[in-house]
């Protein structure tokens, strides 16, 4: 009896290892509308251009300019955004996109982080992502990553909110039904940062997860907060090879 | 900061019809949001947008809370002359903002 409690319980510990993910894996675009698809691949309708065009301008703007190191950004840049979040040896943490454009402004330019979600943040990750568009996500999760995607591993399977739901239960159990009017997708993180039509406006993907957490009647975890960036982590490890679209048009 | 872009055809026969299609970034605000702490955010929307060709107006519109975010537009007109196809709009903040894209008229 305790041998079986204990092989079971080897079963579950492997499992939790390496989750299973969804098969096969659809990107979030497989469950728009024709009318968003045809405005996310239109290059000059899709509204979060003008943010890639702001970021664009922002990328040789000021006394030390962003092009100044990286020069010009469509070859620096290329596939870069496909590789985060990821651990950054010279600042001793997992950073998503964002965290390391705030970490060169900061160390680097010697100028003020921007604020989460301006607009100067969101163009300018917005930029450099469309550098990577259709390159597939590759992240790592191996070495000084593994606690962050652990932890995020673990968060997408507990339970939470006045709905005591977890992020499973819509985007592994019941992705493609409906939650009201809307099909539920995977969850992939392919298309941040995106332009949003419920927001009238470009947002990120910590802004996303934070609309989960209110969905599901939870406390929204702070911009920049450890289980968000956890989360980021363990989405981007499990859409992996599903190709960058950012800036992506969602519902 | 002002941002907008317009797109026509590079080139057209003269008197051929050709499409311009406007986008513009501008939150709209209607005037009934509110922000996190409770202050009414007030309204400001791009009140007109005039689209100028070869020294004469092709377009004007009108625009009121009602419209989108990030207005967009699409619209005919006679392409007359070579020259650029100028795209104007204003805010009620005042805030002005211009973009043009140039059609060589053969």
């Amino acid at each position: 009896m305790r041998a079986l409690a204990a092989l079971a319980l080897c079963a579950c510990a492997a499992a939790a290892a390496a989750p299973p993910r969804p098969e096969p894996p659809l990107p979030g675009t497989h469950f728009l509308g024709s009318d968003l698809k045809a405005l996310q691949a239109d290059d000059f309708a899709n509204p979060g251009l003008l943010w890639v065009a702001r970021g664009e301008a922002l990328w040789s703007e000021g006394a030390k300019p962003c092009a100044a190191c990286h020069g010009e950004a469509a070859r620096s840049m290329r596939g870069a955004a496909a590789r985060y979040p990821r651990f950054d040896a010279g600042l001793g943490r997992v950073v998503n996109l964002e965290g390391r454009i705030d970490a060169c402004r900061t160390g680097r330019q010697g100028l003020p982080a921007f604020a989460p979600e301006s607009p100067e943040r969101l163009a300018l990750a917005a930029f450099v992502a469309r550098q990577s568009r259709g390159m597939p996500l590759a992240v790592s999760v191996d070495g000084p990553a593994r606690p962050v995607f652990e932890r995020g591993r673990d968060l997408y399977r507990t339970r939470i909110g006045q709905l005591n739901l977890a992020c499973t239960h819509c985007h592994d159990e019941r992705w493609g039904k409906t939650l009201l009017a809307e099909p539920i997708s995977q969850g992939h993180p392919t298309a941040w940062p995106a332009y949003r039509v419920e927001w009238q406006t470009l947002g990120s993907l910590q802004r996303r997860l934070r609309a989960c957490f209110f969905g599901v009647r939870a406390a929204m975890p702070d911009y920049g907060d450890g289980d968000l960036l956890a989360l980021e982590l363990y989405l981007a490890w499990r859409g992996e090879g599903l190709a960058l679209e950012s800036p992506g048009v969602r519902r | 900061m002002a941002l907008g872009r317009i797109q026509v055809p590079a080139r057209a026969r003269r008197g051929e019809v050709v499409e311009a299609r406007v986008l513009i970034r501008h939150a709209m605000e209607t005037g009934f949001r509110r922000e996190a702490d409770g202050r009414a955010v007030p309204m400001n929307v791009v009140n007109t947008v005039t689209c100028r060709h070869a020294g004469r107006e092709v377009f004007r519109a009108e625009l009121g809370s009602g419209i989108s975010a990030n207005p967009y537009f699409a619209f005919w007109f006679r392409a007359e002359e070579s020259g650029e196809v100028t795209v104007e709009w204003v805010d009620d903040a005042g805030e002005r903002g211009v973009a043009s894209a140039r059609i060589e008229v053969s």
